[in-house]
């Protein structure tokens, strides 16, 4: 941004040791900073100009030195320049803000997902793998990392200040963020949207690692199932395999390959299916019928927790026939080895997300 | 301190002027049952001078819990319920009625050449409806208090709060419709009520800005009130259009509550923009920069305050595209805020200027505010707002912008009228001291407050992590600095009731028709109608009348 | 500039004009009263104006999304009540500006009839209002605990008649949100008739005591306003919550 990257860096490094921001440690980080740094010149100037002229002309113009004022109506030269300039100032930020802010909540198409759940009042992270974890959230380094939240009752809101990315964590639908960890260490983790007696406490870790001690880290703390197991367990436990069974004559359209399909519903509407019309086609069928099919779906509103439903949703995606395929792509290097199980369908923790 | 513009009658014979709307009518019942604007305005003064006081204590206790990093100094939903009554108290009973209800409300029929507001009777009303509003907000803070935040995000305060919101979200719907009569008699006695020859622009920018504030009154506190009711019908019989279970959206509340508290920070706002007009030329003793500017600024920051809500909302999954609509028309409404201070600092222009108390409030008000709404474009700004939003840096600003501004523009109105309302003077140097040690208190209180903000430390914690402990204890020093800079003006304020220099009719030897009656006014404020050829902020015209016809007492 | 007026001496009275006794005096002519009070009049309506938009608000919001819900939930509600209603306060309408129109030409009798035929049909309204709110209870159609929404699900048969399809179960579960709608748009709008009543009680009161033929009708005419107001609020309620997908 016309600042040479070394003194770029030099002044980072100044910043985030006198602790006036936090430390860098993702991707977008430092584009956020440098507006920040333009806002605040901004700022400067505009206030020792406001300053300036203040304490100037309370100088010059004070009673002992000018007895008498005199009268001006204005300038509309004047007017004109303190209007154009800071409106053109305010637009350069707006646009250069609303750049930023479609990079943050647009994951790139190798992202790989993890579930959040915020409840009051803790943040439970769920690896698709099966690794869950409590108020700390491990992420490897350089690897573009995308965050799917829920709250499972009131508004909160997951902060990481030093990848400058935050989003809030709403009951009744996914939100999603991104971020790509580009120094290892340990960061804050807050909740940032108060949430009750213990929002304070509602705070933790994220930890990012290198892809080696990533990958140990994954195999230590797995269950052993995978969140796609899981959801393949809740799938015949809840009955949804009566209907959706893949048969030609079934009652329920065939789940394999919907996800990031485009399907029109029975009102004629086309919708593009992710998380949220998954998790919305659970709980609110009759909204969400797929054309051909008759609604007679029952709602689980208030049988499924939101984990359950996060299971239920990644077991869907991974019936898509080539998901496997593109997580190896994605995710070489990043994966333990797992057994393919008995039925052929991957085991594999679901690292990878295939937007379309 | 330079020689002051100060024009008072010889003390040695002068007295304040046996009938006025003091003295008119005696007994406890003249002023329970008074029509008389300035009446009214006492009463409100000293109600909201009370709530103010409440919520500056809860302020206090805000700091003192907030100086160790631990949460110790009391159990968390105790912190909570404070933090929450401080913003409804600080919001509801003082800030939004601050200046209008006092200052507005004494000033607004006197200056546009009227003997009362046009409807007297609801202006009673409204400050009844003030006192029940605070009353209730009293008692449910005595009997448990309320811990939802003074947002009252749902779904915790329809379905997890187990506190009193119902009381608290009622108090608010009441104390509203204060506001709402308010706004409606102010817009309609600026219509209606001119004396002759009283144009639009000769209006005192004064009524300029309470006129644009009055619109956003009138249209904007009746979407609170539903929105209230709503929440209370929610939490009492569960209807459920909030409720994601029932198929509700919590999101809905957030756009009907932030459709009025959005304009709610420029109902706060103008009115203090408009004191700042009038000290501003008064102590440099020149109209003000571009009248026209600085009118239409009011109204347009009016007009554009009601489509940016959303901006309250940009880290909560509403589209993309729509956060780019509101992020550009925040911007846009920036722009006015600006014009206006560019506009005040070249008053200053070839200006013939003195300090007095009012001005240096009016000086603080531009420096802090300027620094606040230009914090304010960081947050308007999408892509830095994800990571300021929900942390101090929010509280940082909005501080910045009503205490640093609003609260100082209203004492800077209390100082510049208190001649005019009491009949006496204010004593100036201690009131000057005041002055600098509320500026100085209030940027250790807040200044550290961005800073830590920046950090990431988020607001409504009252626990943190140690490495923001330096900064908060700074910011708890300041404020313990900054409530003596607030105490200081009730006790020498007070005292001046009985020992503050006569003020005689003109002190200031400002323009308006409020300085060419006497201090304080008749309660018909003027024996004839005035009929009005002059401009306004006419200096010219002023200097060249005789000296006693200005300053004379009575 | 130099021959201002501006400053008001004391001790000068102006020569006290001839004027109505009921004129306030920090007006300074009836015009100006009668003018001032109408305004704000206007002013405040505008306010209800957005009041109700809020509730129309979250309306237009949850028909979008639940459309099945609400057509099942209209259906559930008698046009027949509905449309009496409605004539009910169109007439109360008409019946109130004869009265405004009474008060004007000082006409006396005029007017107290015309009171009491707004008092009576707007009684009548809420009279209606409440047998239909008693069926709601009686079916448990209100929202809350003893909500019952597995009606929708399986309608009766005159209900399938009538061309009502039976719904999933979770947009039966929505039709609570219609109702809430329902009960929340419907009882503010109560309230409104239940304060005007209120008023045009205390206006028939005076009127039968000879008042309102001085000329001083400010009241009769604002009250006039309102109520007016209070029935267009009527007017788009009905065919939003009574009317949806009727096809007979």
């Amino acid at each position: 941004m016309g600042l040479s990257p070394v003194l770029w860096e030099f002044l980072v490094k100044w910043m985030v040791n006198f602790a006036i921001i936090p430390p860098e440690a993702s991707r977008i980080a430092s584009q956020v900073d440098a507006l920040l740094v333009f806002m605040t010149l901004v700022s400067l100037v505009g206030l020792v100009l406001v300053g300036l002229l203040v304490v100037g002309f309370s100088i010059l113009y004070r009673r002992e030195r000018n007895p008498v004022a005199t009268q001006i109506e204005g300038s509309t030269l004047l007017e004109a320049t303190w209007t154009i300039i800071p409106l053109g100032l305010f637009l350069v930020m707006f646009v250069w803000g609303s750049v930023l802010y479609f990079r943050i909540y647009t994951p790139p198409p190798n992202a790989m997902n993890i579930y959040v759940v915020g409840k009051q009042w803790m943040w439970k992270a769920e690896h698709p793998g099966g690794q869950h974890e409590i108020n700390s959230l491990h992420v490897p380094i350089n690897q573009p990392v995308q965050l799917t939240l829920i709250s499972q009752d009131v508004f909160h809101s997951f902060s990481i200040p030093a990848f400058r990315v935050k989003r809030e964590a709403i009951p009744g639908r996914y939100t999603t963020v991104w971020f790509e960890p580009t120094q290892i260490g340990t960061y804050h983790l807050f909740c940032t949207q108060y949430c009750g007696t213990s929002h304070s406490a509602m705070i933790g870790e994220v930890v990012v690692q290198s892809a080696e001690d990533y990958k140990k880290w994954l195999n230590s703390s797995t269950s052993g199932t995978s969140l796609a197991q899981n959801g393949e367990r809740l799938f015949s436990s809840l009955s949804c395999n009566a209907c959706h069974n893949g048969q030609p004559d079934s009652r329920g359209p065939s789940l394999a390959n919907v996800y990031g399909s485009k399907l029109t519903l029975t009102t004629g509407q086309p919708v593009l299916v992710d998380e949220a019309y998954l998790r919305q086609a659970i709980l609110n069928p009759s909204a969400h019928i797929t054309q051909g099919y008759a609604p007679i779906m029952p709602t689980y509103q208030g049988q499924i927790s939101e984990e359950g439903l996060i299971s239920l949703v990644e077991y869907i995606k991974n019936l898509n026939s080539n998901y496997r395929v593109q997580q190896t792509l994605n995710t070489t290097g990043l994966l333990p080895e797992q057994p393919v199980t008995p039925t052929g369908k991957a085991g594999s923790s679901a690292q990878g997300v295939a937007k379309p | 301190m330079s020689s002051t513009i100060l024009n008072l009658p010889d003390q040695s014979t002068a007295t304040v002027p046996k009938r006025n709307y003091l003295t008119n009518e005696n007994g406890l019942m003249s002023w329970l049952l008074t029509g008389d604007h300035k009446r009214i305005a006492i009463l409100y003064l000293i109600s909201i001078t009370f709530f103010f006081f409440i919520g500056g204590a809860l302020a206090g206790l805000i700091r003192l819990e907030l100086l160790t990093p631990q949460s110790d100094l009391m159990a968390s939903d105790t912190y909570n319920k404070i933090f929450t009554m401080h913003g409804v108290i600080m919001v509801f009973l003082f800030l939004v009625p601050s200046v209008p209800a006092t200052l507005g409300n004494f000033m607004i029929p006197i200056m546009v050449g009227a003997k009362d507001l046009a409807f007297p009777k609801i202006n009673l009303l409204s400050w009844y409806l003030y006192l029940v509003g605070g009353g209730m907000t009293l008692a449910a803070m005595i009997t448990g208090g309320v811990d939802t935040g003074w947002t009252f995000t749902t779904p915790m305060s329809t379905h997890f709060s187990n506190t009193n919101v119902v009381t608290t979200g009622l108090a608010v719907f009441v104390a509203g419709f204060s506001s709402i009569f308010t706004g409606l008699n102010f817009i309609v006695t600026i219509h209606r009520m001119r004396a002759p020859g009283m144009t639009w622009f000769k209006l005192p920018l004064f009524c300029w800005s309470h006129y644009a504030a009055s619109i956003l009154m009138v249209l904007g506190t009746p979407v609170l009130a539903i929105t209230l009711v709503l929440v209370v019908l929610e939490r009492t019989i569960g209807i459920g259009v909030f409720d994601p279970t029932k198929g509700g959206d919590p999101i809905l509340f957030q756009h009907l509550f932030w459709f009025y508290s959005h304009p709610a920070v420029y109902i706060m706002i103008l009115p203090g923009m408009g004191v700042i007009s009038e000290v501003i030329s008064t102590f440099a003793r020149k109209r003000v920069f571009g009248y026209t500017a600085v009118a239409f600024s009011s109204v347009a920051i009016a007009v554009f305050g009601f489509f940016v809500w959303a901006h309250h909302m940009f880290i909560m999954g509403v589209s993309n595209y729509a956060v780019l609509v509101f992020s550009l028309l925040t911007m846009l409404v920036a722009v006015p805020s600006a014009i206006k201070i560019f506009n005040w600092a070249f008053t200053l222009y070839k200006g013939s200027i003195t300090f007095e108390t009012p001005m240096l409030y009016a000086f603080g008000f531009m420096g802090l505010f300027t620094i606040g709404g230009l914090t304010g474009v960081f947050l308007g700004s999408a892509g830095t707002d994800i990571h300021l939003t929900e942390t101090y840096f929010i509280v940082a600003h909005f501080h910045f912008v009503m205490v640093g501004g609003m609260l100082m523009a209203f004492l800077s109105g209390v100082h510049f009228w208190w001649p005019k309302m009491t009949g006496r003077m204010y004593p100036e140097k201690i009131s000057q001291l005041a002055a600098v040690v509320t500026f100085i208190g209030f940027n250790f209180t807040f200044f550290p407050q961005f800073l830590v903000g920046m950090l990431g430390m988020p607001r409504r914690y009252a626990a943190y992590p140690q490495e923001f402990q330096v900064l908060n204890v700074f910011s708890t020093a300041g404020a313990s600095i900054l409530g003596v800079g607030y105490l200081l003006p009730i006790i020498y304020l007070l005292w001046s009731l009985k020992y503050g220099a006569i003020a005689g009719n003109n002190p200031w030897r400002a323009t308006g028709l409020e300085w060419q009656i006497q201090s304080p006014p008749l309660t018909e404020n003027f024996t004839t109608i005035p009929i009005v050829t002059q401009d306004v902020y006419d200096y010219e015209w002023l200097d060249a009348q005789k000296e006693h016809e200005v300053t004379h007492v009575g | 500039m130099s021959d201002s007026h501006a400053i008001a001496a004391a001790g000068e009275h102006e020569v006290h004009e001839e004027h109505p006794p009921y004129l306030r005096h920090h007006f300074v002519s009836m015009e100006q009263q009668t003018e001032t009070t109408s305004f704000g009049m206007w002013l405040f309506l505008l306010t209800e104006i957005m009041f109700f938009g809020g509730l129309f608000t979250a309306y237009l919001i949850y028909r979008n999304w639940y459309y099945p819900a609400f057509v099942a939930g209209s259906h559930q509600l008698d046009i027949f009540w509905g449309s009496l209603n409605t004539l009910l306060l169109i007439c109360s309408s008409f019946t109130m500006a004869m009265g405004v129109w009474s008060a004007e030409t000082k006409r006396h009798k005029g007017l107290v009839w015309s009171l009491i035929g707004t008092l009576i049909l707007g009684i009548g309204f809420l009279g209606i209002k409440t047998i239909e709110y008693t069926e709601k209870y009686e079916k448990h159609h209100i929202p809350g605990h003893n909500f019952d929404w597995k009606g929708f699900t399986n309608p009766t048969q005159e209900e399938i008649a009538k061309g009502d399809k039976p719904l999933a179960p979770d947009m039966a579960q929505k039709t609570e949100v219609y109702f809430s709608l329902y009960f929340a748009m419907t009882g503010m709008h109560a309230l409104h008739m239940i304060i005007g009543i209120a008023l045009l009680c205390g206006m028939l009161f005076k009127a039968l005591r000879g008042g309102y033929m001085d000329g001083h009708i400010a009241f009769v005419e604002n009250f006039g306003l309102y109520w007016h107001f209070v029935d267009i609020v009527w007017i788009f309620l009905f065919p939003l919550l009574y009317l949806i997908s009727r096809h007979q």
